[in-house]
């Protein structure tokens, strides 16, 4: 028998494995890496929407564009990327066995790092086996990857970013989006994200869930109801929908199957998603030279999948003698760091379950936001981003405190700060001035920076508004202004439309509303 | 301690619920219904109640109903979800036709 | 159900060659490359088979050759996973009932 012998075996071509063998090759490692899909970079290339972070975890880069960058530098390194192979065992003394193409082929590694990812979780309802309803993953991979809208009418059950995300993705793709749904009594995702939704109009339903999937054949129709403090549906409370397609986000699980095999120490974790491996900082497990990273040893966002793999490729080379102490302390100091930065702010696994009351800064957290999606007219003024001026200004509707600061360095004249800790809001520097060139606008990965100017004329005021859909409205269009909550409120000119290369596909629109409406109108619609 | 441990434990007379009847194990088609039952018959493990009703041995291999299944069990015994062990991961970990499995090393 | 002919941020969708299939028999037209089932779903059809013990409808649940539920017979073959075979010219597509094409 045949065994193929590499210093480092990586399982899976996703964020952390493709970041896990850049950093094993850069050591001088011979590097292989499996992947059982087509393609490489794991979920990176579904993800079209910035990243959130600092400028060190490439934040307001779209997933898909980060995805493309790691297969280049992986490919400059001369990583050997496996496709359409599946590893199917995983042994002691480091063994693994693929499937390629109809044959179990044989590898043998001095080190192995698992980056498995995750699987989607599902709910049970009456009805939900039949087609139409999808996970949220699906409906991803049909509109990003394959250019097919999952359907023309859809319902999203689950409110953390996930279904957030994939809700605005649907509407991008087309698809209208009637409701988004959640058992829970709050949002589970950030605020921006539930906002950049609400203000197109989605009905948001907390603490409801589905009784029904309707349809002979397949979906027609769905039927919510509330539920109460323990889950149990309140009869009188239904609500009925005609959709054709029910799309479900309710949650990862690590895929660590492979590593319980092999005989790693698990332990049921719900904070880190799961049932996953226990394993030290530098992501090894109980057996030594086998390490993991990303989702498989606890779910979080992309951005901390690349660090942990990073870690995980410089702590193989060390431990296999391929790198000084020095330098492997360097490096992990360098990558601990970013991932620290990650970790911060309202959101990290540790707040899980906490009701906040309260930002860093001491500014009440919106209740309206966590239940209906969005900031009421007077809540916003209690955030610092959020500042009354003459002549165009930024407005900052950010309200919880993420790890995030493109804004900071998107203004050329430095009118926007956050400061050293990346978790707080943006506050308006009020002595520089602002020109107007909507650069925090389209920096914002949360969508939640808009330029007001009501000293625009007499009677009416702009709103500067990011705008992601099409078809793009022109100057001189007129329609109507939508508020937070994606009401009509007003009419609305289209004064400007601006799309430029630095804005990276968010256009800007320029919407002129009457004054009184300046803080009101967050979303412009045709009609 | 552990309730699994304790096979004499009553839990009580099987009383059927009106979602028993909603399907699980997509692949396997086995209800909730069913895995409530045979937890009542005295099947207090996953890997028990995995061969006694096929849930999680078709062709997705519990992909999907792994956690629901857990879910369902624990909550029948009254105990945590982190409480119960989950089944057994082995090779193939993926389905894997025989005609595979059986060309070793391939053609090199 | 429609294909995305421009998206606001991937931009045009690129021209694919066009490919014939047949789907329990009628023909039909995909694009080539892209998995069965997306082909299957751009003509909208929602239903890839029925379950052995219910006879229930099944179709696309999770896209990325997990779940199995998408799976069909193609070109004879039960079980495959529509949803990351890639669609080549000339395919044969048949519902599966159980795990064999209708009697």
């Amino acid at each position: 028998m045949d065994i193929k012998r590499y210093d480092v075996i990586v399982i899976g071509a996703g964020p952390a494995g493709l970041s896990a063998a850049i950093e094993a090759s850069k050591a001088g490692m011979n590097v292989i890496v499996f992947d059982e899909n087509a393609k490489p970079g794991g979920q990176l290339f579904k993800q079209i929407h910035k990243f959130f972070g600092s400028k060190e975890h490439k934040a307001k880069v779209r997933g898909f564009k980060i995805g493309e960058e790691l297969l280049a530098e992986a490919d400059k390194l001369g990583v050997t990327v496996v496709l359409n192979a599946t590893v199917i065992g995983l042994y002691a003394e480091k063994e693994v066995t693929v499937r390629i193409d109809d044959a179990i082929c044989h590898y043998k590694g001095d080190a192995i790092i698992v980056a498995t990812g995750a699987a989607e979780n599902m709910v049970t309802f009456r009805g939900w086996t039949k087609p139409g309803v999808i996970g949220a993953g699906a409906a991803q991979t049909m509109m990003n990857l394959h250019q097919i809208k999952p359907g023309n009418r859809i319902l999203m059950l689950g409110s953390g970013n996930v279904g957030l995300v994939v809700s605005y993705q649907l509407m991008q793709a087309g698809c209208e989006v009637v409701a988004l749904v959640d058992a829970a009594p709050k949002i589970g995702g950030y605020g921006v994200h539930a906002a950049k939704v609400a203000r197109t109009g989605v009905p948001f339903y907390l603490s409801h869930t589905i009784v029904e999937a309707e349809g002979e054949e397949y979906v027609e129709g769905v039927t919510i109801a509330e539920v109460d403090s323990s889950f149990q549906f309140i009869p009188g409370t239904e609500k009925h929908f005609d959709v054709d397609t029910i799309c479900l986000a309710v949650g990862l699980s690590p895929m660590s199957q492979l590593l319980k095999a092999l005989g790693c120490d698990m332990v049921e974790d719900p904070k880190r998603g799961g049932y996953v491996p226990e394993c030290d900082e530098y992501g090894e497990t109980s057996i030594r030279g086998v390490f993991v990273a990303g989702d498989v040893s606890g779910i979080e966002e992309a951005s901390s999948a690349m660090i942990e793999g990073r870690i995980a490729g410089v702590a193989a080379a060390y431990e296999l003698g391929f790198m000084e102490k020095e330098e492997l302390d360097e490096k992990i100091a360098i990558h601990e760091h970013a991932l620290d930065t990650l970790r911060q702010g309202m959101f990290t696994p540790k707040n899980r379950g906490k009701v906040l009351e309260k930002t860093e800064e001491g500014c009440p957290v919106s209740t309206n936001l966590l239940k209906k999606g969005y900031l009421t007219d007077e809540e916003v003024f209690a955030y610092p981003g959020v500042t009354k001026q003459a002549g165009v200004h930024p407005v900052m509707e950010c309200s919880q405190n993420i790890p995030c600061n493109p804004c900071q360095d998107a203004c050329p004249k430095g009118c926007i700060s956050i400061g050293e800790n990346i978790t707080s809001l943006p506050v308006v520097v009020e002595t520089a001035e602002c020109i107007g060139c909507g650069m925090c606008v389209a920096s914002c990965s949360g969508q939640a920076i808009f330029l007001v100017d009501e000293s625009y004329e007499e009677e009416f005021a702009t709103v500067t508004l990011p705008y992601e859909f099409l078809p793009l409205p022109k100057a001189g269009d007129k329609g109507k202004g939508l508020s937070r909550s994606g009401e009509v409120i007003c009419d609305a000119e289209v004064v400007d439309v601006k799309s430029v290369k630095a804005f990276d596909h968010t256009s800007l629109l320029t919407i002129k509303v009457p004054k009184d409406m300046a803080m009101k109108a967050r979303f412009y619609k045709e009609g | 301690m552990n309730i699994l441990s304790d096979r004499s434990k009553d839990l009580g007379p099987f009383v059927p619920q009106p979602d028993d009847d909603i399907l699980i194990c997509r692949c396997e088609e086995v209800t909730k219904g069913e895995i409530r039952e045979a937890v009542h018959a005295g099947m207090f493990t996953i890997e028990e109640i995995r061969r006694y009703l096929r849930c999680g041995m078709g062709l997705c291999q519990g992909q999907t109903c792994g956690k629901l299944v857990k879910g369902i069990v624990a909550r029948e015994l009254g105990v945590a979800n982190t409480d119960l062990e989950p089944a057994t991961s082995r090779a193939p970990m993926r389905p894997t036709e025989m005609r595979v499995l059986g060309n070793d090393g391939g053609n090199e | 159900m429609d294909r995305i002919k421009e998206h606001p941020i991937l931009g045009e969708t690129p021209e694919k060659k066009v490919v014939t299939f047949t789907y329990d028999g009628k023909e039909m037209q995909g694009l080539e490359g892209e998995p069965i089932a997306a082909a299957l779903k751009a003509a909208g059809v929602m239903v890839h088979r029925y379950t052995k013990k219910k006879h229930e409808p099944r179709g696309i649940f999770c896209a990325i050759g997990r779940c199995t539920d998408c799976v069909m017979i193609v070109d004879g073959k039960p079980n495959i996973r529509t949803c990351i075979t890639p669609l080549k010219e000339g395919m044969t597509v048949q519902t599966q009932y159980g795990v064999t094409a209708q009697k």
